[in-house]
């Protein structure tokens, strides 16, 4: 069984943060609706046009009032007792589920138990261009929130109609209506039923204040955790359907290697369904095994392309750069004052280079997907962040309608930013169509590390000066490939020239947790803390010194004050260390102590430290994980991650090849959470990583002298000579 | 192909397989015993630690041929019913899971781990443990879970005198 036809040439993918929207968006209809949910009272959330401008992703993205009244989310509260809540979201396993639920439960005054939430399904979910960005705290919670109160607020109405009475003296608890004067009460099943009301919501409900909140604000564990504990949960990678059969996709041998022939007879022979189209060769077979046997007997030729490997890497993408718009959107370039005049008149001035590595996510879940046709229509189930960009990629392969295209994320495990793009969803759905049956693909670890895509590697040049008194008066920044999420300064200083410079990289690269951040905080706090050594000032004192905004000085404060800074005196080996920073709406400061063992080279941190405000903490246990997880997961990018390739070949992706965190590298982690309860909530998942890397330099160099420029820091341990 | 007999969970099960055939891949394809994980296949990162004869062992580096004469054991195993295991539990009242798909090899060590040893240190939970990656970096969670869930089996054997 073979099939060949033509399918477009792999498309070129955009790198970092992904935005595209659909082209069509078309009219809900009420009475489908009804259809589908059954009786009730639903709420439409009506998106806010500034609410789509993604921080991370291209505020050109959007055109300014072209596409009004796109719905954000809605709501439907059933005669059947349950509230079940739409929305375009995915769980990725930082359980939003869980904080979004309680947003809804807050507002509607209605058990969380009761509620479901449908997320990333394209087909009953509203539009949304994906999880990451950390947006969905500060953007779906208030929608959802929104869309609660009103229904809460029609809820009321409804029953002031039934008793003919007046809506002041009725108030919404525990899923009932209550009348305090009369002390009757109605549950909101009996008022909705027989009902088919909808209601759109673009004003601006007057919401429940952070100081009042019950549910909200509460340490809630991950709901439904019991399906997790026990195994029954199915992940993408877990999903099963009659008649399905197991996928496996032809690999090159090097990146931009090109086939020349190929002899795919004897896995014919072995009864696994042959595909052959453009540059894509694959295999559906009944078993796992039998796929991978039969993709083993393919006899390819390939012809392989020079390619610049790792130990070049930074010299390569300082020499290609091009002109041109940062696509993550951050801006490219900003200046202000005369940074060559005052960097000319400041004594003290101070130059400096530094990297970063390409790293790999390891989402411990590597992706997968399960596709169906059904004649011209088109399932999948797979683990995206962007189901529904996903669906536009799908749609643009098989060159069908998007509106023929169903995708469906299960809760996925894990993504990082790492699970942006659909081609396992496209591998599966090829094969499944010459197969003619449903086809599950999932990818190897050893296909996850090398044909994903990676965090950039980038080069960052850095030249500060500063008066004697600690007073920054120029500053100059050039980051080449790593991004410009975080570029620019909060520091206070007359004269700045900032610059991004976008750069061909020869490894696919894309979005990452705390993408650019990382890098662009590494590279300011560490050099924050040359200059605050070579005025011999204290680096807490100097940052200060230079900082007025006033949520950055609180964090770095409440983790100077719980670490002890300034307090204890370094023993041999030991140093402390800081770094901080603004991001994706959210302040964080970390310090770390280090014990260094100068003969061995072993660094070990021993304590983290870290101050994180994000406005009005939705779920305090939830957020310390999130903490708590930033660190953990960015010791690892800090201290020993980095992918090596040469000639086209990734060096080292194998579990046993590329080192992450384990429990023997877990320090005391120790969190300060700032409860910002008059401020709007904003995401956690990426900003508490920043301070790590540079808080562990510093501390390095505190420990040893040994100014470390480089992530990883240590991969091998410390050389000191 | 191969005739291969397995006691999973108490029941005796048997499939037809290629001989080669891995117990993970036996588990989530023939049994659909999904609960057990891929991460790596090189037993390096535990995601598809199950109970060998008591013993946490990695399934996908397990010819599932070779097994067939010992008691399987997987993450559907240790609850009853709606009755969950001390651990299970554990891990749901300190919150020491994100994404969850290290979860379940995560549980079946933690098990092996305190069938042996009923109040382990903390080094030794970090030292047994340490096969298995969290990348959502829950591991000091999940140290708490495991202290809780010592805890909470010592006080059940007072009472029955028995550990599962």
């Amino acid at each position: 069984m073979s099939e060949t036809t033509s399918i477009p040439a792999p498309w070129e993918l955009e790198r970092y943060e992904l935005t595209s929207a659909p082209v069509y968006h078309f009219d809900f209809d009420r009475r489908e609706f009804f259809k589908v949910l059954g009786a009730g009272v639903l709420l439409v959330s009506i998106l806010n046009q500034t609410a789509w401008t993604q921080e991370s992703g291209s505020a050109r993205g959007r055109i300014e009032g072209s596409l009004p009244g796109e719905i954000g989310a809605w709501l439907h509260i059933g005669e059947n007792g349950k509230v079940t809540v739409y929305t375009g979201k995915v769980e990725v396993g930082q359980n939003i589920r869980t904080s979004l639920s309680q947003g809804i439960a807050e507002e509607l005054r209605f058990p969380i138990e009761r509620i479901e939430l449908v997320m990333g399904d394209t087909q009953l979910t509203p539009f949304d261009m994906g999880t990451f960005g950390s947006r969905t705290t500060p953007t779906m919670n208030l929608q959802l929130r929104r869309a609660a109160a009103a229904a809460r607020d029609l809820l009321i109405d409804l029953a002031a109609a039934q008793w003919k009475t007046d809506r002041q003296h009725l108030v919404a608890t525990d899923g009932k209506i209550m009348d305090q004067k009369s002390k009757r009460s109605v549950e909101y099943e009996a008022l909705v039923k027989e009902q088919q009301l909808a209601k759109s919501i673009p004003v601006q409900d007057p919401l429940i204040p952070a100081a009042n909140w019950t549910v909200m604000g509460q340490p809630l564990p991950k709901l439904a955790g019991v399906a997790f504990v026990t195994g029954k949960h199915r992940y993408p990678s877990d999903q099963k359907v009659p008649d399905m059969w197991y996928g496996k996709v032809l690999r090159p041998p090097s990146f931009g290697a090109t086939l020349l022939s190929v002899d795919t007879a004897k896995a014919e022979q072995m009864g696994a369904t042959v595909v052959r189209d453009g540059n894509f060769i694959g295999v559906a077979a009944r078993s796992s095994g039998l796929a991978a046997a039969a993709i083993a007997a393919i006899q390819a030729d390939w012809k392989s392309e020079a390619q610049p490997s790792s130990k070049e890497i930074f010299e390569y993408l300082k020499k290609n750069t091009y002109e041109g718009t940062d696509p993550s959107g951050g801006g490219d370039r900003y200046d202000t004052g005369n940074v060559d005049e005052a960097l000319a008149s400041t004594k003290l001035r101070l130059e400096q280079t530094y990297k970063v590595s390409y790293i790999a996510h390891v989402p411990l879940e590597p992706r997968a997907a399960l596709a169906k046709w059904d004649g011209d229509n088109l399932t999948v189930w797979t683990g995206s962040q962007r189901p529904f960009g996903v669906r536009g990629e799908l749609a643009e392969a098989f060159r069908i309608p998007e509106d023929r295209v169903r995708v469906l994320m299960p809760d996925t495990g894990s993504a990082y930013g790492g699970k942006h793009t659909g081609e396992t969803a496209i591998e599966a759905a090829r094969l499944a169509r010459t197969a003619k049956r449903p086809v599950k693909v999932v990818w190897t670890r050893e296909e996850e590390f090398t044909w994903a895509y990676f965090r950039p590697a980038g080069v960052i040049d850095v030249v500060g000066s500063v008066r004697d008194d600690g007073s920054i008066t120029a500053w100059e920044f050039h980051n080449y490939n790593s991004g410009s999420a975080g570029i620019r300064t909060y520091y206070e200083i007359a004269n700045q020239r900032i610059v991004f410079h976008p750069a061909r990289s020869p490894l696919r690269q894309g979005s990452y947790r705390a993408l650019a951040a990382t890098a662009n905080h590494f590279a300011r706090e560490s050099h924050m803390d040359e200059l605050a050594n070579a005025l011999k000032m204290d680096p807490l004192e100097f940052r200060m010194k230079n900082l007025k905004n006033e949520r950055l000085r609180a964090v770095f404060q409440a983790a100077a004050d719980k670490f002890g800074w300034g307090k204890r005196k370094a023993a041999p080996g030991q140093g402390f260390g800081m770094g901080g920073g603004y991001e994706k709406l959210g302040n964080i400061a970390t310090f770390a102590e280090v014990k260094v063992d100068r003969k061995s080279g072993a660094v070990k941190v021993l304590r983290i430290v870290s101050a994180f405000e994000c406005g009005a903490v939705v779920n305090p246990g939830n957020l310390r994980n999130q903490v708590e997880g930033s660190n953990v997961q960015g010791m690892g990018g800090a201290l020993f991650e980095a992918i090596e390739f040469q000639k086209g070949k990734i060096l080292n992706g194998r579990m046993s090849q590329y080192r992450v965190p384990r429990f023997t590298d877990l320090p005391l982690i120790e969190t300060v959470l700032l409860d910002r309860k008059d401020l709007p909530s904003a995401g956690a998942g990426e900003c508490p990583m920043i301070g790590l890397a540079p808080a562990i330099a510093n501390a390095i160099f505190h420990a040893t002298g040994v100014r470390l420029r480089s992530l990883p820091l240590v991969p091998d341990g410390l050389k000191i000579t | 192909m191969a005739t291969i007999n397995l006691a999973i969970n108490g029941r005796p099960r048997t499939v037809e397989a290629d001989p080669q055939i891995s117990l993970l891949t036996v588990l989530r394809e023939n049994l659909d015993l999904i609960g057990t994980k891929y991460g790596c296949g090189e037993g390096q990162c535990g995601a598809c630690t199950v109970l060998i004869d008591g013993r946490a062992q990695r399934s996908c580096i397990t010819r599932a041929e070779t097994v067939g004469q010992k008691q399987i054991t997987t993450i559907e195993g240790p609850a009853h019913g709606e009755r969950l295991h001390p651990v299970q539990e554990a891990f749901l009242e300190e919150d020491a899971l994100q994404c969850g798909y290290c979860t379940p090899g995560m549980i079946m060590s933690v098990v092996a781990l305190l069938n042996r040893n009923h109040h382990p240190t903390q080094s030794e939970i970090i030292d047994s443990l340490n096969g298995n990656i969290c990348r959502c970096g829950a591991y000091s969670r999940i140290i708490s879970a495991v202290q809780k869930a010592a805890t909470s089996l010592a006080k059940s054997e007072i009472g029955t005198g028995a550990r599962q």
